[in-house]
């Protein structure tokens, strides 16, 4: 099972933390930064496993930027790799060529693609274009969902604009017209 | 103006905004701008437009997530936002539920009829939402709450939803164990399926069960056997693969069958972290079958050959799990081990190290040995330290097992504390202190290499080696006979820089001066004895007593009535006769030239020393310090009297004088001289219980409040006599408090880690030799001939496990190591299984053995109709229905699931309700009678134990599994 999963830049930033299991913040804040010591300073020579505290954390480095995941001792270290890389393929395809500022801008998707790929800590679809499917249809979901909002606004502020202007007797010919 | 939500909508910051604001500010300036913003959107927040509202809060949701900004007084905002209509408001208020809300959180219970209406909601991605955020804040409450709008959306058309709702499953059985009654049907038979996402997220879920309790899914091992053969996905496959792993050693019949579709697929699939899986599984639960463990090792060797770290780290960790019974592989793959020591990365270097511990046997220890020191003082500290370690732990397996030479392991002990890096005080100070206790033959050589370790004065200055010379202060005080010059291990006691060592540690060297002085001087006084040969019968008898200690020719011609009652001499001169000539010429050659150098001046520059040193230190503020230095000056006070003013002597009083300094120093003598032995960590379990004392009630409540109070570990050890008791225990205390306060909390976690797995080699702490008599008869004596309870059969034994140990084929015979009997080898802690755990097991054995007694007796489970369709794999289809009937054939009255679930609720009143329920339960209380039975005969030492501790609820959770696999 998945505890968390991490990414951070090479300053250790935060860039995505999403814990499957409860935390309190203030430990969510140290395991941040352990695990940011652990990984940092890894050759790439080195494997991709660090051992953390009594789990495993299983981490792959793009650019400047840390994917951990931290995982059972006895779970399988290479399918979870995968896993690391396929999430990454996943953010490069839907953000055509992904790059750290995506993350920070749009971290509200991010999450969204994490739920659609994770779940309660288990790995939920393994299939790359599914996700990137459904993540199509919920854009435009939500561009729909804003449209309508924005329409609701804009009628209500043409009301509120009327409301003021009515008792403007210059325009009050206009209006009829 | 227009309306204050015109305003906040039109003049509001977005998220991108705030992100850009943060990432253009100075890090000393990020704060001051976080606090404003957070001013903002605790204004914008309380806005009536739900816009507003949202974006406020997404903006909180992500300082939370990144700068840890508290949102929890937020929590009834985001209720807010996800009771919108609108989806995108939904999204952000679901978001900031999921990062934000705990068990603890106030409002949580607010959400749930929220949460109900979206999981019933039309729109996917809205039910999607809500089931998401089930998974992730799931309590007892909402899991009671939702179960059956779960239950529902896991039958839902859409792969998607399903899918989602089988994931969320496994959080609900966490909380609500009941909810397997709902669920747990519809989970196996979404088993069935072909090879989709559904099977994958629902083999998911059973792995996450089957770690905590996988009896309870021993029934459904056809299905996943099914699946282990059809499917084709490589994540399904490893999943499986973990729950077999699982299931295999609950039911041996299981490995038959499974290791041919394993080695298939070793053999076929072309994915690494598969054939890895595959290994895995082969290396930990099929280790008797030779080919499979063949083909697995021919994978290793293939990962070994790789570039890549990884799968050469993964090789390397796999052979290390075949290590303990094969160690072939090992062997096998020799040359690349070896190699890998010297790797870059640390895991494979560490991964390394421990196959090579693993080839170490009694023939090559030494050498291997040799080789990591020297190994060691080359490499990084840290790697230095994990050679360290595990030679340490290595050598130390089985009471020193694999060990021959103890001169050689001593001085070994030695040369490692030299080792610049070496962090590892205190576990190597544990060791030279047990060998001291166990391994009598060594202890001249330990003086030896104690005396090095304490006259070296650079090596007080490094902290983690203060817990290394405690022990090497204890050994010199306590076996100061084997010194060749007590004199310079005084002085050595006593020198200026001790005042660098912790108070603890202080104690303990002024302990072993006086054990020291005491040493001398009685020597001083036997020999002036011998010169004077006045021979009264106190003196004889004194000199009868102490003829061991001082093995000097003339004793030894006494030894002849002596043997009777002295342990040590007539061990030496029966058992090793070769050992006595060489050990005696070393013994006594030092004790000649002490009587020569122990003048009486030397005594007197002895006494005047050590008062030197003390005076100071009986102002000291550590209690511990002063008591002693205030001990010892008072001693020095009576025996100066008779020293220092010579010309008395002559007179008529200096009978009656020197005798009554001579008497002193021979009880204090006597006391020290009371040899310590090593002490079972259970000893103080055997002691009955007396009748009235209450142990085991009540005291719960004290767990929970002193839990975070660390008690003084079982393991630790005393430095001084058993008639010190109460400050012995002070002061092992104090050592405690020492060591948690040491900066060191690295190799400390690492030792008590250690200490926790080896609590055998560790030695008990003192207070446990006084009762020692009272014990009762240890063990029956067909245990062991090995076993030993109390100190004072120490030769006895020592005699008996000689006749068996001995091996012929040494050149040097290996001298005996006093053993405690097996059984203390693991102190039982009969951990109560979680309340949670026993209803979740207990709820899906019902389920499942319901199921398939349903299954049998009306045909119209879906599990036949699948068997059914799957009538090409007969044998399959055999095992299943074999499965079957036997589950009716022995569990007949299972087919009311509910009233007997209800029954192990606890409720007391349902009990008896119906015969037929309590002639069930009773069955089921024989079982469990059965199973503590079987514990009971594991460890029977600790019967009453067991039983005091053997919870009730174990009942319903071990029933008969009936053989589902033929």
């Amino acid at each position: 099972m998945i505890r968390f999963i991490l990414l951070q830049n090479r300053q250790g930033k935060t860039r995505l933390a999403k814990y499957y299991v409860p935390l309190e913040d203030s430990e969510k804040h140290k395991v941040e930064y352990e695990v940011h010591r652990l990984v940092v300073n890894r050759d790439s020579k080195f494997t991709n496993f660090v051992e953390f505290r009594t789990h495993k954390v299983i981490y792959r480095r793009y650019a400047g930027l840390f994917f951990s995941l931290c995982v059972d001792i006895t779970d399988n270290e290479l399918a979870y790799l995968e896993c690391i890389h396929l999430f990454v393929e996943i953010l490069d395809h839907f953000f055509s060529n992904v790059c750290e500022l995506d993350l920070v801008f749009n971290f509200h998707k991010v999450y969204l693609i994490l739920d659609e790929f994770i779940l309660a800590g288990e790995l939920q679809e393994t299939s790359k274009r599914a996700i990137i499917e459904r993540m199509g249809e919920l854009e435009k979901l939500e561009l729909k969902s804003q449209a309508i909002l924005s329409v609701k606004l804009t009628c209500k502020n043409l009301d509120s604009r009327s409301q003021f202007r009515l008792p403007s007797p210059s325009l009050s010919p206009l209006v009829a017209a | 103006m227009a309306s204050p939500s015109l305003m906040d909508t039109l003049f509001q910051r977005g998220l991108d905004d705030i992100i850009k604001g943060v990432r253009h500010q100075q890090s000393s300036t990020e704060s001051i701008f976080i606090s404003r913003v957070i001013e903002e959107i605790r204004r914008e927040i309380k806005s009536t437009d739900l816009q507003t509202k949202s974006t406020a809060l997404q903006k909180l949701t992500y300082l939370n997530s990144i700068h840890f900004i508290d949102m929890s007084w937020a929590s009834f905002h985001a209720i807010e936002c996800i009771s919108s209509p609108t989806f995108s408001h939904k999204k952000i208020g679901y978001l900031a539920i999921s990062q934000s809300f705990s068990e603890s959180t106030p409002v949580i219970l607010l959400i749930s009829n929220q949460i109900r209406k979206d999981l019933k909601s039309g729109n996917e991605f809205e039910v999607s939402l809500a089931l998401d955020c089930l998974s992730r804040i799931g309590t007892v409450d909402l899991c009671r709450d939702l179960a059956s709008e779960v239950f529902i959306l896991m039958s839902s058309s859409k792969v998607f939803i399903r899918k989602k709702a089988i994931g969320v499953v496994l959080r609900l059985f966490e909380k609500y164990p009941d909810a397997v009654r709902v669920c747990f049907k519809k989970l196996v038979e979404s088993l069935e399926g072909s090879d989709s996402p559904i099977v994958s997220a629902v083999v998911g879920v059973f792995c996450e069960l089957s770690a905590k309790d996988p009896r309870s899914y021993l029934p459904l091992a056809p299905e996943f056997y099914r699946i282990l053969v059809d499917s084709k996905n490589n994540w399904v496959l490893i999943k499986v693969l973990k729950i077999f792993v699982k299931l295999a050693p609950l039911e041996p019949r299981l490995a038959k069958r499974l290791v041919e579709p394993i080695c298939d697929h070793m053999r076929k699939t072309g994915a690494k972290s598969l054939v890895f899986e595959c290994i895995r599984t082969v290396v930990t639960s099929f280790t008797e079958y030779e080919s499979a463990m063949k083909l697995a090792a021919a994978k290793i060797r293939e990962f070994l050959m790789e570039d890549d770290p990884n799968l050469k780290y993964l090789g390397l960790h796999a052979i290390s799990i075949m290590a303990p019974k094969h160690l072939w592989a090992v062997l096998e793959n020799k040359d690349v081990v070896i190699q890998s020591l010297s790797d870059e990365d640390p895991n494979i270097k560490l991964e390394s190290l421990r196959l090579v511990m693993a080839m170490a046997s009694e023939s090559n220890l030494m050498e291997t040995c040799r080789v990591l020191v020297n190994y060691a003082l080359k490499s990084d500290p840290d790697f230095c330290n994990e050679i360290l370690g595990s030679i340490l732990s290595t050598c130390c397996q089985n009471v020193y097992e694999v060990i021959i030479d103890f001169d050689w392991y001593v001085s070994l002990l030695g040369e490692m504390s030299r080792i610049p890096n070496c962090k590892k005080g205190e576990e190597i100070e544990n060791q030279l202190i047990d060998i001291g206790m166990r391994v009598k033959d060594v202890r001249p050589e330990l003086v030896r290499i104690a005396r090095d370790l304490l006259i070296d004065p650079a090596l007080l200055g490094n902290p983690f080696l203060h817990r290394l010379l405690s022990a090497a202060a204890w050994v010199c005080g306590e076996y100061v006979e084997f010194s060749r010059n007590p004199v310079e291990l005084m002085e050595a006691l006593l020198q200026p820089r001790t005042s660098l060592l912790p108070s603890s540690i202080r104690t303990v060297y002024m302990q072993s001066a006086f054990k020291i002085l005491i040493f001398c001087i009685h020597s001083y006084f036997l020999q002036k004895e011998d010169m004077t040969s006045e021979v009264s019968d106190l003196a004889s008898k004194r000199q009868c007593s102490e003829s061991s200690d001082l093995a000097t020719g003339k004793a030894l011609v006494q030894s002849d009535q002596d043997e009777g009652f002295n342990p040590r001499e007539s061990n030496q001169s029966y058992e090793y006769p070769s050992v006595v000539d060489t050990g005696d010429g070393q013994s006594s050659t030092p004790t000649f030239m002490e009587k020569k150098s122990l003048m009486h001046e030397s005594i007197v520059n002895l006494l005047n020393l050590m008062e030197l040193v003390l005076s100071p230190l009986s102002g000291s503020l550590d209690v511990e310090i002063q008591e002693r230095a205030c001990n010892v000056l008072g001693f020095i006070e009576l025996v100066q009297q008779e020293f220092s003013n010579p010309l008395i002597r002559k007179e008529a009083n200096l009978d009656r004088e020197e005798v009554i300094a001579s008497r002193v120093v021979e009880w204090v003598h006597d006391v020290f001289t009371e040899e310590l032995g090593p002490v079972s960590v259970t000893a103080q379990d055997r002691v009955p219980i007396p009748d009235e004392l209450v142990l085991k009630e009540n005291l719960t409540d004290l767990e929970a409040i002193c839990g975070g109070v660390e008690l003084p570990a079982p393991g630790s050890f005393s430095l001084t006599s058993p008639y010190y008791g109460e400050s012995a225990v002070f002061s092992v205390s104090n050592l405690q408090a020492e060591e948690d306060s040491e900066p060191s909390t690295e190799s400390t976690s690492l030792l008590t880690e250690h200490r926790k797995r080896h609590e055998l080699y560790y030695l008990p702490s003192e207070k446990n030799i006084i009762p020692a008599n009272d014990y009762p008869p240890a063990n029956d004596p067909s245990s062991s001939i090995n076993t030993n309870d109390a100190t004072e059969d120490l030769v006895k034994l020592a005699d008996q496990s000689l006749v068996s140990k001995r091996k012929p084929n040494h050149a040097k015979p290996r001298p005996v190591v006093v053993k405690l009997e097996e059984g203390e080898a693991a102190p039982v802690v009969s951990k109560k299984p979680e309340l949670k755990d026993d209803l979740l097991s207990g709820a899906i054995h019902d389920i499942l053995l319901g199921n398939e007694a349903k299954a049998a007796s009306s045909q119209s489970n879906p599990s036949d109709k699948s068997s059914s369709k799957r009538k090409g794999k007969a044998k399959h289809v055999d095992l299943l229905d074999s499965k079957e009937n036997l589950a009716v054939g022995e569990q007949p009255n299972h087919e009311n699931p509910s009233s007997r679930r209800s029954k192990h609720r606890g409720d007391g009143k349902q009990k008896s309700k119906k015969s037929k329920g309590k002639k069930n339960g009773d069955g089921r209380e024989d079982d469990g009678e059965k199973e503590s039975q079987k514990i009971r005969d594991h460890h029977g030492r600790h019967k009453s134990r067991q039983r005091a501790d053997a919870p009730i609820n174990v009942v319903p959770q071990t029933p008969d599994i009936p053989d589902y696999l033929l």
